[in-house]
């Protein structure tokens, strides 16, 4: 099986300095464009590979890519971002891709800029990635070295810089237009769209914004062609995916697996199944911000399509199980505690709806619900749902409740008529401060 | 009063940006980095040096979880409270926390040694639950570890 992106990549070793990664084909890639081909043949030998962003939302990137400007007329400085702002929770993908091979990154970031003919560039990598952050500068200073980096690379007139910057903390950061914000030095909230950021992006400028392990897949796509690409996805959907497991299972872990690998594989042959006393009841695919899937839907291969059809999103592919023995209204309640605190604030169905729905499900949780409220949540779901917010923080947060709602409906009701959570109170949550 | 090296350092990143108070992110960094936190003093002379008012930057600074505006200890402590850690049981480190250190989350304790505080999914969820204390993560853990890690922080 091929593993692209990780092959490099041994847990617990050092990430390959420039020298190493040069000798395995590194930068091969960049050699490759600036000698024969155009900027537009790049964007469309991505847009034909039908890479899809691996951030979440799974936009075709090269499609994504040719809205920017280009020629002598468009505005400069263009700039590419690295969103590098991993915190969904239970995400863990790309910190692997960070911290084991930068310069993959780096290289599919000069891809990239070179596509959208950027001359500024900046990984946005989260705070608490702390090993990344030294891997990346180390392998940044190398790049710059070995002329990768800086003005007039390999002699081909093309120049590009690059940053890092590590941010302060927020959730909201992950969006891209709040994270060209906090780049501003603004707070991260989002901008209206349009103008979207390919033609007014970072300091007013066309910018495009990268998911990690989207970067990370370029190298390979021009280094074997779009094809190549393509078969690599067992079902629809092209290339590899890093897919990842927590909860109570035997062997959590992030493996990279062919797009269209179906969910019991992951869980059973990799995750290698439920711990010992305990049952699956329910997962979330692709972070806090999916809706639940159930045992029913087991077999379904994990490609976006797939995961759309059955009502749930692929999101970022790692996902969050839930057993027998963790209650879900305190799962659901967890979740929204998250997004309740990090809702921007911005816009009111948002700011004052995400406590609303936190207190009720304390509430239950408490054994102090009512009947009624679970029609309020249900209302939630609708009002909070897209297209009444400003951003897709609010409808994000109710794909689980709603999911929940519907899964698991009698454990709420049970709470309700029990006046009291069935399961142990030991596991209670109480939100912090 | 802002260093002769903080106001070297807030240069290299205002030259980076277009405008001064683009930097004002990097500004707050660079002086929490010395002070452990940003004082109502701090935070008017950061934003003397960037051109922007002290609301202005208080907008921004307090929009951050990690930009501190009340003093914390020598170490903070950020437990994840978020879902892979909770589902693994992160609440039994929080109240073996609260019992070891005498303090709540937002305390600081007496001896000004540790702030414990909440935090978002650290993204290690296969090795939940886990923490960080200053620049150090630490995974899958449980009660038994904590004093042997607490023991490292002076």
């Amino acid at each position: 099986m091929e593993k692209p992106l990780t092959q490099h990549i041994v847990p617990g070793r050092a990430p390959l300095s420039l020298k190493e990664y040069e000798k395995v084909g590194g930068y091969q890639s960049v050699r490759k464009i600036l000698k024969e081909m155009t900027p537009q043949e790049v964007q469309a030998l991505v847009k034909e590979s039908d890479l899809k962003g691996r951030g979440g939302a799974g936009f075709n990137t090269g499609l994504k890519w040719s809205f920017v400007p280009m020629g002598p007329d468009a505005a400069t400085p263009k700039y590419l971002v690295a969103n590098a702002d991993e915190m969904e929770p239970g995400t863990f993908k790309d910190r692997v891709l960070l911290e084991g091979n930068p310069h993959q990154l780096i290289e599919g970031m000069i891809l990239a800029a070179y596509a959208i003919q950027a001359s500024i560039s900046y990984v946005f990598l989260r705070w608490a990635y702390k090993v990344a952050a030294r891997e990346i500068t180390k392998a940044i200073q190398e790049a710059y070295d070995a002329g990768y980096l800086g003005q007039n690379i390999l002699g081909s007139g093309f120049n590009l810089d690059m940053h890092l910057h590590t941010g302060v903390g927020r959730y909201m950061c992950g969006e891209e237009t709040a994270l060209l914000n906090a780049l501003e030095g603004k707070r991260a909230n989002p901008r209206a769209k349009p103008p979207f950021p390919q033609v007014s992006g970072l300091f007013g400028k066309p910018t495009i914004v990268n998911n990690v392990e989207t970067l990370c897949c370029l190298p390979h796509i021009v280094n074997n062609g779009a094809e190549w690409f393509k078969k690599l996805g067992l079902t629809v959907d092209a290339g590899t995916k890093l897919f990842g497991v927590s909860g109570r299972v035997k062997t959590p872990g992030c493996w990279e697996l062919p797009m269209g690998t179906t969910i019991r594989e992951i869980l059973e042959d990799y995750a290698g199944g439920m711990q010992d006393g305990y049952l699956f009841r329910g997962l979330l695919p692709g972070g806090a911000s999916t809706d639940f899937l159930v045992e029913e839907h087991l077999d379904l291969p994990m490609d976006y399509p797939s995961i759309q059809a059955a009502g749930s999103r692929m999101g970022t592919g790692t996902m969050i199980i839930m057993d027998d023995q963790t209650c879900p209204v305190g799962f659901t309640l967890n979740l929204q505690h998250f997004f309740a605190q990090e809702s921007c604030g911005f816009c009111t169905p948002c700011r004052e709806g995400l406590p609303w729905v936190e207190k009720i499900l304390l509430a239950i949780d408490k054994g102090e619900g009512k009947p009624e409220h679970l029609l309020t949540l249900d209302f939630h779901t609708k009002y909070l749902g897209p297209g009444n917010t400003f951003c897709a923080l609010a409808p994000g947060a109710m794909e689980p409740l709603q999911s929940a709602l519907k899964y698991f409906r009698e454990d709420f009701e049970r709470h309700i008529h029990e006046h009291h959570c069935p399961w142990s109170k030991a596991k209670a949550w109480q939100p912090s401060i | 009063m802002l260093t002769a090296e903080e106001k070297h350092q807030i240069d290299h990143e205002i030259s980076l940006v277009p405008a001064p108070k683009n930097a004002c992110i990097e500004a707050l960094k660079i002086v929490q980095h010395n002070h452990g936190w940003i004082s109502d003093e701090s935070l008017k002379d950061v934003a003397d040096y960037v051109g922007m008012s002290p609301a202005e930057l208080d907008s921004v600074a307090t929009f951050y979880n990690l930009i501190f505006r009340r003093p914390v200890g020598r170490h903070v402590i950020l437990l994840c409270d978020s879902i892979s850690c909770y589902i693994m049981g992160y609440e039994g480190i929080k109240e073996a926390l609260h019992k070891k250190l005498n303090i709540q989350y937002g305390q600081t304790t007496a001896d000004g040694r540790f702030t414990l505080l909440p935090n978002c999914c650290l993204g290690t969820c296969d090795c939940a639950p886990a923490l960080m204390i200053d620049n150090d993560l630490y995974r899958n853990l449980t009660v038994e570890q904590l004093d042997e890690i607490l023991n490292k922080y002076t």
